[in-house]
């Protein structure tokens, strides 16, 4: 994996968000999955979102390629791409620009691939779709990403279906898909997750080879800090729909500042430290987005409530500061969180101070052959 | 490929041989003597001794089956009606005419009444389930819905003859319904038989249609049509080639089941327009106590099932590329 570095940012963001939010009415009321989230991502760069289950990152990446269901989603805020605002735009813009400007790949490509059509097609029809290219043109260009995305004799499966590939081939597959139409934004939600570990620095490495021929801007989508410290160049670490936490991903994995973050960094093992030490999870459970607790959302589970203010905490709903995380960008590195704590309290009680001080900005120069040991060069 | 067919034709021969022992024994545990029915009413115990031993019903049951099975393969002679050549079904006990003979006249209507129907079953109930799935919730979806309902509650005697009473005597649009055969006037073939078909696909189609729609409806919110979605594959496109496919699978599996009893509803279907197919035939037999018959025509629509069973599933391999026949 090679550091790729940040172009220098323009006037206008490649994409930027607004004060998005999600919300879903469902029989039992109102789920706020996505509340007032905002960010920026540059071409070239790889932002990741990470929280756990239920946090509304794959939210927000559906909500990038407009894929809610308008019947029981409702959408408020900006998402601009390219100057161009996403949000009220009509269906069929909406469509020709999925798959061909912005792009999506998911997590288990069993079942996001079509078992009823051959890769082959699955790929060149989106070509076709986008770029009006003929049945021969879109399974030459099918043939030629399946090679780019390292599937040894991509002639000869271009005709083969889905579950004649391996899981680590098939997401090579999606990502293939997804990449067709060189697009300028690419979601790609818990790629490597169902991989094994060595399988996935393979797809990271890919994508980030990818990512430097193409200049693609990726949005990640994990709640592998590992994957995190290897893959991306800013992080936003979502909780309860909100952002908690957004800065580079030295800042954020280096100098985290919000207890949930600590709490997440805590909670991953290393190669460095005592095996038989026991993990520390986030205690508790995450909350019922329908019901969010008031205040700061994370404060049931914070161990510092008494530190800031218990009143405080479950009262008023910390803003991102400094900087509302609108702005902050991997140059810029506006490192923002959403917390009461008082910012020196934060710097003491971090759990594990940087072990050195080198800054660490964007994705190590290293290969991803001690994969458990990859954030050790930021924590 | 050849090798499912060729083990399909094996299971087909074990299953038509376990039916045809079964039709046997349920016949001879009936407590009716078929040789009464042929002697006068005050009935001699000579004469009746006699059609008897004519009839072939002197012999123990395992040797009366093993000539019959026999006959299939190398014909027989048949005491007083002289020789029947292979396939031999034997001769029936009511009309003396040879059972394979009255099986082949009849069963091109049978045949023509049941794919027809299958055809409009399938096409139509599969038209309006993606009707209904495409505009779920919005007022065709409902109509569809509703509609299936009432066509579901309608019964074939019921709607026969209503239909018949308005589109042949009143109004005079069909022909009144008869067997034509197909290669004689395949125009003529049509007209006669869009009514039975209409009238034996209604009660069926129904159900296809709630079915498609409830398949469409979950195929609609798998991964692999988000993808296509996420693709920039327009609506129309992600509903037809993609939620389509998968919606099909289990639409074809019941379709291999009900097959059979689509094969009874034309035996009702039969009778209420009076074609004289198998279904007639089958009837008759059982109220004649017509062992020779009955054993025949069993064996022929057991052996129509089988085979479209087999069509089936080769239909299923060919919809979902994951199956493979072996």
């Amino acid at each position: 994996m090679t550091t790729v570095p940040p172009p220098p940012r323009g006037p206008d963001p490649f994409l930027s968000v607004r004060d998005l939010s999600v919300r879903f009415s469902t029989e039992d009321g109102v789920v706020r999955a996505v509340d007032g989230l905002s960010f920026d991502v540059e071409k070239g760069t790889t932002l990741a979102i990470v929280g756990e289950s239920g946090s509304g990152k794959s939210v927000t990446g559906l909500a990038l390629l407009g894929l809610h269901d308008p019947a029981s989603a409702t959408l408020d805020g900006r998402i601009r791409l390219e100057g161009r605002d996403l949000l009220p735009a009509p269906r069929g813009t909406l469509e020709r620009l999925r798959g061909d400007r912005i792009a999506m790949v998911f997590q288990d490509s069993l079942t996001a691939l079509s078992p009823f059509h051959p890769v082959g097609r699955q790929i060149g029809e989106v070509y076709r779709r986008h770029r009006g290219a003929s049945r021969r043109e879109a399974r030459e260009r099918a043939v030629e990403m399946l090679d780019r995305v390292g599937i040894p004799g991509a002639r000869s499966r271009v005709d083969d279906y889905p579950h004649e590939f391996s899981g680590g081939m098939r997401q090579r597959v999606m990502i293939a898909m997804a990449l067709v139409c060189d697009p300028g934004l690419l979601v790609a939600d818990e790629p490597t997750t169902a991989l094994d570990v060595t399988v996935q620095a393979q797809i990271l490495d890919l994508l980030s080879d990818l990512q430097r021929d193409s200049g693609t801007a990726i949005i990640l989508i994990t709640h592998d800090l590992g994957v995190v410290a290897a893959a991306a160049h800013e992080v936003l670490v979502m909780y309860a729909g909100r952002a908690a936490e957004h800065g580079t991903v030295g800042e954020v994995l280096g100098e985290p500042r919000h207890p949930y973050t600590w709490g997440l960094l805590s909670s991953t093992p290393r190669l460095s430290t005592p095996l038989d030490l026991p993990l520390s999870p986030v205690r508790g459970t995450p909350p019922s987005l329908l019901d969010p607790p008031s205040g700061c959302p994370f404060h049931p589970r914070c161990d510092y409530t008494g530190l800031a203010g218990p009143e405080r905490c479950r009262n008023s709903r910390p803003a991102l500061s400094p900087g509302g995380g609108a702005g902050t960008s991997a140059t810029g590195g506006r490192h923002a969180d959403a917390c009461h704590l008082a910012p020196e309290l934060k710097a003491g009680l971090r759990p594990r101070p940087p072990a050195h001080d080198r800054p660490v900005d964007g994705p190590l120069d290293r290969p991803l052959d001690r994969p458990l040991d990859r954030i050790e060069d930021t924590a | 490929m050849i090798g499912f067919l060729a083990r399909r034709l094996a299971g087909a021969l074990v299953i038509l041989a376990v039916i045809s022992v079964v039709t046997f024994c349920l016949f001879y545990a009936a407590p009716r003597d078929p040789a009464r029915a042929f002697c006068s009413k005050v009935c001699q115990p000579e004469t009746l001794e006699l059609i008897r031993r004519n009839l072939g019903m002197d012999e123990p049951l395992a040797v009366q089956y093993w000539h019959w099975l026999a006959g299939i393969v190398a014909g027989r002679d048949l005491p007083g009606f002289g020789g029947c050549p292979a396939p031999c079904l034997g001769y029936s006990f009511a009309t003396q005419e040879p059972v394979f003979g009255a099986i082949v006249d009849r069963f091109p209507v049978t045949l023509s009444l049941t794919v027809g129907a299958a055809a409009a079953t399938l096409g139509f109930g599969v038209l309006l389930g993606m009707v209904a799935a495409w505009q779920a919730g919005r007022p065709l979806d409902r109509i569809a819905s509703a509609s299936s309902v009432v066509g579901a509650s309608l019964q074939i005697y019921f709607v026969g003859p209503l239909l018949a009473f308005a589109l042949v005597d009143t109004f005079g649009v069909l022909p009144r319904p008869a067997y034509v055969p197909f290669t004689g006037d395949p125009v003529g073939w049509f007209t006669h038989l869009l009514l039975p078909w209409a009238v034996l696909s209604i009660v069926f189609t129904a159900n296809y249609t709630r079915m498609t729609r409830a398949q469409m409806v979950e195929q609609l919110a798998e991964d692999y049509v988000r993808t296509a979605r996420a693709k920039g594959m327009p609506e129309r496109v992600v509903f037809f080639r993609f939620a389509w496919r998968g919606a099909m699978i289990p639409i074809v599996t019941i379709f291999g089941v009900d097959l059979a009893t689509l094969l009874g509803g034309a035996i009702i279907t039969e009778q209420t327009f009076a074609l004289h197919g198998v279904g007639e035939l089958a009837i008759r037999a059982v109220q004649n106590s017509d062992l020779p018959m009955l054993l025949g025509v069993t064996l022929v629509g057991a052996g129509a099932i089988v085979a479209l069973s087999v069509v089936v599933d080769v239909l299923y391999a060919v919809i979902d590329p994951r199956v493979r026949l072996g």
